[in-house]
């Protein structure tokens, strides 16, 4: 935000400049699986990696009632100019991590977007049009080899970064301190070997 | 302090009323701004100041009339149902003339409702919401950066006019993350609080309170407060316009619901379509004079809320027969779309004759 600002204290014209430039560059993305898969983990480490790297951005996960084995969504727009909705209902990307959120989510995916699926978890074929970029990783099944199952959201987002090219999987290895709380610090490594082997995942997978 | 942080907006807003000063917070925890409390009472004690989560927003809302009778500045946050508890003592305050801010992170009702975003508390946001003739100054901030921007705001809205301030916040805002920038702004001049019970050593004893029974003193009460809302109606006003003069279609929205309307016109306008938005930052007092100047050219006025319709009433009054006033929203938690707004906007331009 400018520092423009109306006699009364408020930020005025904020979003004067979103005259939208039609080539500025928008990134708007869905991260979707069930509670305990670190959906919403994996978000912010893609909002704070966006931010870390200058750009504006948004970051709305699904809140409340989510458990482990329940739903989970973030939302996450990445954008050079200041972002009008932060609900994203056509992205441009999707992660989808199990079965249920690639039937709720596949279908919504811009023409020629990007489709990031968990195909550990996914056997079946999506059911989108020709147009999308599938990329399927099997995501838990390099965690588990890592030795942390856990990190199967690290693989998939090093995976998106890598297919995406916005950032750098390094990049967000880097922001991982600013979102992990400090008793979490000792899974920093085993967290950016995850983003690591997805981005190379993807890249093999060219 | 002016670094990018990333936070989300129950957080940010309680930084930020930190920051603005807060003596005091009580609360009481409620999906989904239980990120309020929690703040606070970490960050709270280390300013050595006051947290205290009380047994219901009952108690929460009468020692935030207590506490502000003192002369500090205080706060409490709730959701709908629990700003529906804080009616009495709101109403209170307002009789008793105490500065105040209250925050409300409006979720789906009527009743317990649900936890999803909405704007259903309108109504009791901008008519008082509790008994008597009063009204508060009602703030809705659209982003989480606005969020920061309007707490100390609010605080010196509510000293200088001795009035309770609410900031009408929703699921989206309060839960929702986006880079923040803490700037420490000057505060406003403010009267001294000569009225504060901070012990009467040496000078005359102060009394708070909202009972008077002696023949017509809460009649002139009255027309004391009224006169303190006309001055409010009259300085307090905030709006934002964008691309009003050419357009043949005005929005009218605030809060998140502003934020979705902005996509919608952005992509209306890159269809041609001739489309701008007017944002209210204070929903009491209401911009009417803005809107009623934009209904003066023959526009079609669009207003989307999450809800059935209510901030439509202001906008109609405001237009006054001028123009035709026409209504989207989705209620109980349900979210319009950027793509189910534009098309409203299309339907507009094509058989409007036939819609409004």
């Amino acid at each position: 935000m400018d520092g423009k600002r109306n006699d009364k204290g408020l930020p005025i014209g904020t979003f004067e400049r979103l005259k939208v430039a039609q080539n500025s560059f928008c990134e708007e993305l869905i991260i979707a699986g069930f509670g305990g898969q670190g959906i919403i983990l994996a978000g912010r480490l893609l909002a704070q990696t966006a931010m870390n790297a200058g750009k504006e951005v948004t970051f709305m996960p699904s809140y409340g009632a989510e458990v482990r084995g329940g739903t989970a969504n973030s939302m996450i727009v990445i954008s050079d100019e200041p972002i009008a909705s932060p609900l994203v209902s056509r992205p441009d990307s999707l992660i989808a991590m199990n079965k249920a959120s690639l039937n709720k989510f596949a279908p919504c995916i811009k023409t020629g977007g990007l489709l990031i699926m968990n195909s550990s978890l996914i056997d079946s074929k999506p059911n989108v049009d020709q147009s999308i970029d599938i990329l399927a990783v099997p995501a838990d099944d390099i965690a588990v080899e890592l030795g942390s199952q856990k990190s199967a959201n690290m693989v998939v987002l090093g995976a998106y970064l890598q297919r995406r090219g916005l950032f750098r999987a390094d990049d967000a290895a880097k922001s991982l301190p600013d979102i992990l709380a400090k008793r979490y610090h000792k899974t920093l490594n085993i967290n950016a070997e995850a983003l690591q082997h997805g981005a190379e995942f993807a890249k093999r997978s060219v | 302090m002016n670094e990018r942080i990333l936070m989300c907006g129950n957080e940010a807003l309680a930084e930020a009323a930190i920051i603005a000063g807060l003596d005091a917070y009580f609360g009481y925890p409620i999906t989904p701004q239980n990120e309020v409390p929690e703040y606070m009472s970490k960050r709270m004690p280390e300013e050595g100041r006051v947290f205290l989560q009380s047994e219901s927003e009952l108690a929460s809302i009468n020692m935030v009339f207590g506490a502000a009778a003192t002369g500090k500045r205080v706060m409490t946050s709730s959701s709908s149902p629990g700003i529906s508890l804080m009616q009495e003592g709101i109403s209170y305050l307002a009789g008793a003339e105490l500065p105040a801010v209250i925050v409300n992170v409006m979720r789906g009702g009527p009743g317990l409702g649900n936890i999803a975003p909405s704007q259903g508390d309108y109504f009791q946001a901008t008519r008082g919401g509790g008994h008597g003739d009063y009204r508060t100054i009602v703030l809705a901030p659209s982003s989480v950066q606005e969020l920061v921007d309007c707490m100390p705001l609010a605080f010196d809205l509510a000293d200088q006019y001795r009035t309770p301030v609410l900031v009408l916040a929703d699921g989206i805002l309060g839960q929702m993350m986006e880079p923040v920038v803490f700037n420490k702004k000057p505060r406003r001049k403010l009267p001294p609080k000569d009225w504060a019970l901070t012990g009467a050593d040496n000078r005359k004893q102060n009394i708070v309170r909202s009972l008077w029974l002696k023949e017509g003193v809460v009649e002139q009460h009255n027309y004391d407060l009224q006169a303190v809302y006309k001055e409010i109606e009259k300085n307090e006003i905030l709006c934002e316009q964008y691309e009003v003069d050419d357009a043949e279609i005005v929005v009218v929205a605030y809060g998140i619901a502003a934020r979705i309307v902005r996509g919608a016109v952005n992509k209306a306008r890159q269809e041609g379509i001739k489309v701008g938005w007017i944002r209210p930052i204070t929903l009491w007092p209401f911009p009417t004079e803005q809107i009623n100047k934009a209904a003066d050219n023959f526009k079609i006025f669009l207003t989307v809320e999450l809800s059935c319709g209510q901030m439509v009433e202001d906008v109609k009054l405001a237009v006054a027969g001028k123009a035709p006033v026409v209504f989207y929203g989705r209620a109980g938690g349900g979210v319009p779309t950027v793509e189910q707004v534009l098309e409203k906007i299309r339907q507009l331009t094509l058989r409007p004759e036939n819609i409004i």
